[in-house]
């Protein structure tokens, strides 16, 4: 079991994610930034698909009531074990009563804590990633508090000789962010040169950044809609629509000032407008945008996306499978 | 009139949204037609051919699909959708089974008016609460007038999502007779469980508590949402209403509402509820008398 002793700014535990009841308006939670999460199972020699923590911003303290191996993925944040600093990317042997501490975090947003076994706690449709949002999931449907204790799973005699990640699979993340996306959905509510700003600015990400959505902002005015008359049912504003669906990804952009990119755990629907969605392959970076760091969007085909899909899973399937010991 | 589409010659759009998702917008207007197509393409999707699917969501006049790009392409699934909608089109709306059910609101109730008081900085006009400023921009002498309207025909349950449990419904009146309620100039942070709010032309009650925009005419007195699953109307589903349902939402009294608050508490609550089939042809043709006809069938001993 792990003792959580300071929870840190929003730590939760997280899989693969929930899909299949999106229609109920539950979107699929999940990591943020499934490939250092996934990573961090592959280190520790879980199956894909353990539960891990996700920390943002800061790190939790935690205690270990039996020995674990654990890895520490993701945005670059200083590990310490009983104080003494350890190192990201590849696997630490913790024993009984040790404490894994974190310092200030120096690049992206959120780390990950694989643990061998995985964090235990019951599954909810199918998954124990966190909603918070809903309450359902993860511990008790909410980020950690200070006197929690996660159960693990069974733990499997560890090797001597500890895995790591080859240092030219390290992720950067940098404070400069490129998002692809494919324009679809409202993209016609926006105007070729409203559709021109949006792509040419730089977007600055503000403090109103979580698991729902991520909201940026710019020094320029509105973006320019297209003239006419509103249809029934869509509302006054040009930005507004008929109530429809939000696809995780998706970019809404209220009365054309403040693009809001739609997370894992958003709510499913609305009336604003969505002038397309970011790629598969980005939305990892998406969840590493550092506060006040800068975006741009940068439009794809659909084809595109896909070979980025695919080029995003062969770096995976190669950084695993070059784990070394 | 928006329960028939206004805009015969709109071509449904099929356009990605990212590359793990669909989008397929029937029209831009608001019309229950459209809504109607739309839920049988949903049904008949998840009854047919859902390899690559695992998602799908039908919304207003939209929905949304959320595929697996490693098994189905985007065009091979838009080919597929197509199909679908040309013989839905082609056949035209077929009478489907569902329930007709009474909700009961208790409106001008204590606990929205608490909450609604609280961001009279937020909507159009802050001297009226939420209720009064409908009625007076929708024409209603009174606030009873507009209570009228809202109860006095049905509403079909046409889009979930948001958050589980909530639901979007949309009156089954003609054009001229459909409430339009502003949202708030800026969401409010909080809205208490059961809230009975408009927003456009949908009447919703809030499963949860949540922020939201719409303004807040009452509170249902039994949950619509019940993650325990305790009453026994959720024991399949924590979520109760279910897109083509008509809800015929009731204005009751305090007397009331505290005697099915008692049963809630009690366990012992359930839905006043009656299976129909409803007739699109029939509808269409005379929604007035359609209407009438429903809430017989609800309210007959």
């Amino acid at each position: 079991m792990i003792e959580v002793i300071e929870p840190g700014f929003a730590t939760t535990v997280q899989d693969e994610g929930r899909p299949g009841h999106y229609r109920q308006g539950m979107a699929p939670s999940g990591a943020m930034d499934l490939a250092s999460y996934r990573l961090g199972n592959a280190l520790v020699g879980n199956d894909p698909g353990a539960a891990s923590l996700e920390l943002t911003f800061t790190g939790p303290r935690l205690r270990f009531t039996q020995a674990a191996t654990v890895a520490v993925t993701g945005g670059d944040m200083p590990t310490f074990v009983n104080g003494r600093e350890a190192k990201a990317w590849m696997e630490i042997d913790v024993s009984a009563g040790d404490e894994l501490s974190f310092g200030f975090l120096r690049s992206g947003v959120r780390a990950y804590i694989a643990v061998s076994g995985g964090i235990d706690v019951p599954a909810v449709l199918g998954s124990r990633s966190t909603h918070a949002l809903v309450g359902i999931g993860g511990f008790e449907g909410r980020k950690l508090t200070a006197g929690d204790i996660l159960p693990t799973g069974t733990v499997r005699n560890q090797a001597s000789s500890l895995r790591k990640l080859l240092p030219e699979h390290i992720p950067a993340f940098s404070g400069k962010v490129e998002l692809r996306y494919v324009p679809g959905l409202f993209s016609y509510r926006l105007s070729t040169r409203g559709i021109d700003q949006f792509n040419g600015r730089t977007w600055t990400v503000t403090p109103n950044a979580d698991r729902t959505g991520i909201r940026m902002t710019s020094t320029e005015g509105p973006l320019e809609f297209v003239d006419g008359e509103r249809p029934f049912g869509a509302g006054s504003d040009p930005s507004n629509v008929v109530d429809a669906g939000y696809p995780v990804g998706a970019i809404q952009i209220p009365s054309g000032t403040e693009p809001i990119v739609l997370s894992r755990d958003a709510v499913t629907a609305g009336g604003y407008f969505t002038v397309g969605a970011v790629i598969s392959a980005d939305l990892d970076r998406l969840g590493q945008c550092p506060t006040n760091g800068t975006v741009r969007f940068v439009p794809v085909s659909i084809e595109q996306a896909a070979a980025a899909r695919q080029a995003s899973a062969k770096y995976l399937s190669a950084a695993i499978a070059a784990l070394s010991h | 009139m928006a329960l028939k589409r206004t805009n015969t010659g709109f071509n449904t759009r099929y356009t990605p949204a990212g590359d793990e998702f669909l989008f397929v917008e029937f029209d831009e207007a608001m019309s229950l037609e459209a809504n109607l197509e739309i839920q049988e393409i949903a049904v008949r999707v998840l009854g047919e051919d859902t390899e690559g699917i695992i998602d799908i969501c039908p919304a207003n006049v939209s929905y949304l699909v959320r595929y697996d790009p490693d098994v189905v392409t985007f065009d091979a699934l838009v080919q597929r959708l197509k199909k679908v909608e040309r013989s839905v089109k082609a056949e035209g709306l077929e009478p489907f089974k569902t329930r007709v059910i009474d909700v009961p609101v208790l409106f001008n109730d204590p606990w929205t008016y608490e909450v609604l008081m609280k961001f009279r900085d937020r909507v159009q006009d802050p001297s009226k609460t939420d209720i009064e400023y409908l009625a007076d921009v929708n024409g209603f002498g009174t606030v009873e007038d507009l209570i009228e309207a809202v109860t006095s025909a049905p509403s079909m349950a046409t889009m979930t999502g948001f958050v589980p449990g909530i639901l979007w419904s949309f009156q089954l009146v003609a054009f001229e007779r459909q409430i339009q309620a502003p949202k708030y100039l800026r969401p409010r942070t909080e809205t208490p469980e059961r809230a009975f709010a408009v927003g456009g032309a949908y009447p919703v009650v809030y499963p949860s508590p949540s922020a939201g925009g719409y303004p807040m005419l009452g509170r249902a007195a039994a949950p619509i949402y019940d993650p325990a699953q305790r009453l026994k109307d959720f024991a399949d589903d924590p979520a109760f209403v279910r897109t083509g349902d008509v809800l015929n939402f009731r204005s009751i009294d305090r007397a009331e509402y505290d005697r099915i608050q008692d049963e809630v508490a009690a366990g012992t609550f359930s839905y006043l509820q009656r299976p129909i089939t409803f007739e699109p042809g029939v509808f269409f043709e005379s929604p007035e008398p359609y209407c009438h006809h429903l809430r017989e069938v609800l309210y007959r001993d």
